[in-house]
């Protein structure tokens, strides 16, 4: 089966982040990527169906130039050809409708059996490029979903739902799910899957004229810090000093020692 | 502008108390059907047409975020998901897992969709609904029956206090130290999402919007910057005390008491400093 995963870059996590001159968005200067954690799971899960069932996997995002350096290490991994839709970061980082828009474009051709990306994304986190992709290739969608199991001209999955319950659902391929982490263990890069990776191909799509990116509907007016709760008592120096503040406060301020 | 709040069980209340701060009419519909993606898309957008408000308002729920994008995708739209404040055209909501919040602002015409953040509108009064029938249910989707894995081995509902760690722990090799600070407290040990994704610690003991919903004395986050995944887990606790090297992590927001450091430097000295209490 042919299985393509959507997944997008972002900035590696623990980076100190600072909002750019602007105040729209962050300041990526100096900043390392790394492929947003979700959608590792979801390569992870496309890696492992195409072990059980054959067939091949194609991994697609859309962004700068640096998007392809995230693209590659997804074919180290195992990912047999990648799709890269090269579009200034302010294409991606408005709207998800916009981005959506995009991929379906590409993917259209393709006509995968099935399509995965993660649940949601580290930056953004809108968390609906996946049920959107799907809406706009006209195919059934799940989400959260914690367990594929392909049968035949159909899936059955896992989704979660809130505070531990589960529901199981059926629907006919193609379809696109989103995944949610934790459902699989992840696997590194080999040496050799590097050394293939170089070898694989990775098609890029330029856009240049304005009319093929559909508008945004919603705007990021201004991001910024969000207001410090002044209620909150920091204790530093020494980290013995600190514990022992914390505990005196513990037992006879909040009274719960 | 006219709202169309669209109500489940959960967030009701909420949800009509929102609705009602973003415009007027408020017209409040549940969708009386069995529940697939499908069906809900096909019906909200049925209800959409006939309506035609400016906007629709809904509870960040995880049936929200199986269909409602698909919903507004068919009005060239996005779901403006998670929104923590703001009325329109200006939401707010968090990014970068709260580390920043964003001011998002609405362009073009309506209908414009939103949905939400659990906890950040107060419910208010007794929500009053209509149940919406579509004239002609479709789906793809075979849906079955909720269900639970096996009783969970680990009740952390009733837990006095709680030792949670996050991330910052960085190996499974490492568990032993906030083990021992649950062990010299007699608390429950706890843990976000990635901790019990990677099978550190057991599946029962996740704290969060997918694991348990705590209200214990004191809650000791270790190592978690605080997600709003796992925040909603763990707002109820009477204290909140956060251990974390990041000062900006979003956990100091919430948390009544709280120290800047290594927690491989800092857990042992409260070890110690709490051995001490109980000599």
């Amino acid at each position: 089966m042919k299985i393509a995963v959507a997944i997008k870059q972002v900035p590696l996590r623990d980076s100190p982040l600072r909002v750019n001159a602007a105040g729209t968005w962050i300041d990526e200067d100096n900043l390392g990527f790394e492929i947003n954690e979700p959608d590792a799971y979801a390569l992870e899960e496309a890696l492992q169906l195409r072990e059980k069932h054959g067939g091949e996997v194609i991994v697609i995002s859309a962004g700068p130039a640096r998007v392809s350096q995230t693209i590659r290490e997804a074919l180290a991994k195992g990912a047999d050809r990648g799709i890269h839709i090269e579009v200034a970061t302010s294409v991606i980082t408005n709207d998800t409708l916009r981005v959506a828009n995009l991929l379906a474009a590409a993917l259209k051709t393709e006509a995968p059996d099935l399509i995965l990306t993660g649940l949601q994304s580290d930056d953004l986190g809108y968390g609906q490029t996946g049920v959107v992709l799907a809406e706009l290739l006209g195919l059934p969608s799940s989400t959260i979903i914690m367990q594929v199991e392909i049968q035949p001209g159909k899936v059955r999955v896992k989704r979660e739902l809130e505070d531990g319950w589960f529901q199981h659902i059926e629907m006919p391929l193609p379809a696109v799910l989103t995944i949610q982490s934790g459902l699989n263990k992840l696997r590194y890069a080999t040496l050799m899957g590097i050394k293939k990776a170089k070898t694989k191909e990775i098609k890029v799509i330029t856009l240049d004229g304005a009319s093929e990116v559909p508008s945004a509907s919603a705007v990021i007016e201004r991001l910024y810090a969000p207001e410090k709760n002044k209620a909150g008592q920091i204790f530093d120096g020494d980290p013995k000093t600190a514990a022992a503040k914390l505990v005196e406060k513990l037992r006879f301020e909040a009274r719960v020692l | 502008m006219s709202v169309l709040a669209i109500v489940e069980q959960r967030m009701a209340g909420e949800v009509l108390a929102a609705a009602q701060q973003f415009g007027s009419p408020v017209h409040a519909y549940s969708i009386d059907l069995p529940y697939t993606a499908d069906a809900y898309a096909a019906a909200v957008e049925e209800l959409v047409r006939k309506m035609n408000p400016a906007l629709v308002v809904f509870g960040h729920t995880y049936q929200t975020r199986d269909y409602a994008p698909k919903l507004a995708a068919r009005f060239g739209r996005f779901l403006i998901s998670d929104i923590i404040a703001g009325k329109p055209p200006v939401f707010v909501r968090q990014m970068f897992q709260g580390k920043f919040n964003a001011d998002v602002r609405l362009t073009g015409d309506g209908p414009h969709f939103v949905s939400i953040q659990a906890g950040a509108w107060r419910a208010e009064g007794s929500p009053t609904t209509e149940p919406f029938i579509p004239a002609s249910p479709i789906t793809r989707q075979a849906a079955e029956p909720p269900f639970r894995e096996a009783a969970r081995a680990v009740d952390l509902t009733a837990a006095d206090i709680i030792v949670s760690v996050g991330r910052g722990i960085k190996e499974k090799e490492n568990i032993p130290v906030v083990e021992a600070l649950a062990q010299a407290l007699g608390a429950e040990l706890a843990a976000s999402r990635p901790i019990c994704d990677a099978g550190w610690l057991p599946m029962d003991r996740q704290v969060g919007s997918s694991g348990q919903t705590v209200s214990p004395k004191v809650y000791f986050a270790i190592g978690i910057s605080g997600a709003i995944q796992h925040l909603v887990g763990m707002k109820g606790a009477k204290t909140v005390v956060a251990i974390n090297k990041d000062p900006d992590a979003p956990i100091f927001e919430v948390a009544h008491y709280g120290i800047v450091g290594d927690l491989f430097e800092v857990v042992p000295a409260l070890v110690e400093e709490i051995k001490k209490t109980k000599v």
